[in-house]
């Protein structure tokens, strides 16, 4: 059996075979293996956290990454930058017949060592194998459940944002949206930059043990730094200014968005957290997260001003200054 | 790989700001005629910098903008023909034709799909034998050759599947008419890009027949601002000339052998332009030898003429007699959300480079 067959999502002998020999064998753990129509989860006496997102990359293994990691990673980060401790993942997938079940296999292990190293466990999930055609090469769900303590309830919602606040990045803007973009054959297009795609849970709660001014988090995957700073400045009584100069971004990022006429401020990462933090503690936030190897190019981008409320403006490098605004549609297709 | 922050320097730009400001005395009119042109100047913020005497315009120099709406209508009808692949540059998915956008009629079930090069049709065409791939040629003397090389190779490779929608344009009859036209205009902000096809020869009768200042310029803000310098010297010194700023990519002659290839496959035929009407040989049809690729031939078509939709100031905009701000629908009932005249919708055009990179 080299192939994913429509056999293998009929409920079956095949199904099981799949299940057992490949999601069972990799994503192994107690709760998993009671094999229910559902997973029972321990009691937890806190704030509970839960999230879902679907991942549609194309192509589905990139310089840096693959859908499966980027499954996994994806929803640990919605779960870590609303403030929660990221504990169990369900997984679906939705594989088109005649998917190699090597690449499969691939994806099952890239998912079982981003779990590992997240700490979290898969739980529960599900097969669906569809005609060849009807979905390219697989899809994959991932929905998370994780616990936020009392004082970090505040912190989905952006509450208690003021004037003076800085802005925080953890590293280097546009790598995933660059590095899936080259990886489309189609295009003939060769870089050096990979795809940051990572899970953000430790970095972040190291910041949140140590610091309590940490107002707002949120990733800034999908329509980029840009798309985060307008949703968070939108229908509120402040603005932002960025500062250009002090976007961290690669020189080979840059390069293709010249080429391909994006601006960075747009490009999807899968690694990156955008935090607003009191000015008094973001200078040590700052050091404390280079310290972490997903933060070392950290950087402070910009403060929340009274002056334009609701919008994010931007000082440009050569002293001008813009209203960064939504985009009307996607710079790139099927990035995450 | 410094080759980008060296025209972004702070200290550099104002100091070139003030010996503008030293130098220029008159009112003037520049005029750029290249999308990439307008998008820099209002992304860097270019006018801000400028003394109150210099107005810069922005010309027909977005492909889309100033391409008719029945070309939309065409690909929207070939699209519905049998086994009919479209292939095109993504500019042209949300473009507005008489009936609707190329991405409706794609949600409809036609197979429209994007492409960054025309070498991509082709292999789709290979891939898919037992379908018509037609690829929508938009764009001037920059994207031309690239088309004309597509057809090269498809002839060669004696691809039966495969043809192509010309509605290339070239630049200088454009430019020419819009003097003629009496549109107010000192100098011209002359295209890099196309220029790094064409040379700067191109433009010669407008220095020695329209007596107006044109320098080729690159799109970093230093290079906008040397070229307006230039001009402003030109235009000063009442010696109109052609030079050219961005001396690292474009020369006098341009690139020979991307010319050659486009002459051999295109001819020069009448085009209609918004804003401008039809001007005789600013079009690139394609040349009888290469009839097997030329959609027209293969699929004659009859689509009916069209009009712009009402209250759409596009075409004066293009013109460079109104600004986008002009427009009564500007960033009110015309947005790149919902976007009423192609000047809103291509990432090139005048209307959205003033919506993406106004500052109040």
């Amino acid at each position: 059996m080299d192939k994913i067959l429509l056999g293998h999502g009929s409920g079956g002998k095949l199904s099981h075979e799949l299940i057992s020999n490949l999601f069972m064998h990799h994503f192994s753990n107690n709760i998993l293996l009671v094999q229910g129509d559902a997973a029972l989860l321990p009691g937890i006496n806190e704030q509970l956290a839960f999230t879902t997102d679907s991942f549609v990359v194309d192509p589905v293994f990139f310089p840096g990454g693959d859908i499966g990691k980027l499954a996994v990673a994806g929803t640990v980060n919605d779960l870590a930058v609303s403030g929660a401790e990221p504990l169990y993942l369900s997984a679906s997938f939705i594989i088109e017949e005649g998917l190699p079940v090597s690449d499969l296999e691939r994806i099952v292990v890239s998912m079982t060592e981003e779990a590992r190293k997240a700490g979290i466990q898969i739980v529960t999930g599900d097969t669906k194998v569809v005609n060849r055609g009807k979905c390219d090469k697989v899809f994959i769900n991932t929905s998370g459940i994780g616990r936020v303590k009392p004082q970090h309830a505040g912190i989905v919602k952006g509450n208690g944002i003021y004037p003076g606040d800085k802005v925080i990045i953890n590293g280097t803007l546009g790598d995933h949206g660059i590095a899936v973009l080259a990886a489309r054959e189609s295009l003939h297009f060769e870089t050096t930059v990979h795809s940051d795609c990572a899970s953000l849970n430790q970095l972040i709660s190291g910041l949140l043990g140590s610091f309590s001014e940490i107002r707002f988090m949120r990733d800034a995957t999908r329509g980029g730094l840009a798309t985060v700073l307008c949703e968070t400045t939108m229908h509120n009584d402040f603005g932002i200014r960025l500062d250009e100069a002090a976007l961290p971004v690669k020189e080979a990022v840059v390069g293709a968005c010249e080429i391909f006429g994006y601006d960075p401020l747009y490009v999807a990462n899968e690694g990156k957290v955008v935090i607003i933090a009191s000015a008094a503690e973001a200078p040590q936030i700052i050091k404390k997260m280079k310290e972490n190897p997903l933060g070392t190019d950290s950087a402070i981008i910009g403060e929340v001003v009274s002056d334009h409320p609701g919008k994010v403006v931007l000082e440009t490098s050569i002293g001008g200054s813009r209203i960064v605004d939504m985009l009307a549609g996607e710079q790139l297709p099927r990035i995450c | 790989m410094k080759y980008q922050s060296e025209y972004r320097k702070k200290e550099d730009i104002q100091q070139l700001a003030a010996q503008i400001r030293k130098i220029s005395k008159k009112e003037i009119r520049l005029m750029e005629v290249c999308g990439g042109h307008t998008m820099a100047i209002q992304k860097f913020g270019i006018p801000s910098l400028l003394p109150p005497n210099i107005k810069l315009l922005s010309g027909p120099g977005c492909p889309v903008c100033v391409t008719s709406r029945k070309f939309i209508d065409q690909i929207m009808a070939y699209s519905r023909m049998k086994e009919a692949i479209i292939t095109t540059f993504g500019d042209l998915i949300r473009v507005p034709g008489s009936s609707g956008t190329l991405d409706e009629e794609k949600a409809a079930g036609a197979d429209i799909r994007m492409v960054y090069s025309i070498l991509e049709a082709i292999d789709i065409a290979v891939q898919n034998p037992g379908k018509q791939v037609i690829f929508a040629g938009i764009g001037f003397e920059t994207t031309a050759p690239g088309t004309a090389a597509g057809i090269l190779q498809a002839a060669q490779k004696k691809i039966k599947n495969f043809t192509v929608l010309s509605s290339h344009k070239i630049m200088p009859p454009a430019m020419a008419a819009l003097i003629d036209d009496g549109v107010p205009i000192d100098g011209y902000i002359a295209p890099g890009h196309v220029s790094t096809i064409t040379g700067s020869h191109i433009y010669e009768p407008l220095a020695t027949d329209y007596k107006k200042a044109v320098v080729v310029s690159g799109f970093e803000p230093l290079d906008l601002l040397q070229s307006v310098y230039m001009l402003v010297n030109q235009i000063e010194s009442g010696k109109p000339a052609v030079e050219i700023q961005y001396k690292r990519v474009v020369t006098e002659a341009g690139n020979q052998k991307a010319q050659e290839i486009m002459n051999e496959v295109f001819t020069l035929r009448a085009d209609w332009w918004r804003g401008l009407g039809v001007l005789e040989k600013s079009g690139l049809g394609i040349n009888k030898k290469f009839s097997d690729f030329d959609t027209n031939f293969r699929f004659p078509m009859d689509i009916p003429e069209t009009s712009d939709p009402k209250g759409c100031r596009c075409g004066e905009i293009l013109r460079g007699t109104l600004t986008p701000t002009d427009c009564s629908l500007f960033a009110k009932a015309c947005t790149p959300v919902n976007p009423v005249g192609s000047c809103m919708v291509s990432s090139e055009g005048a209307c959205q480079a003033y919506y993406r990179y106004r500052n109040n």
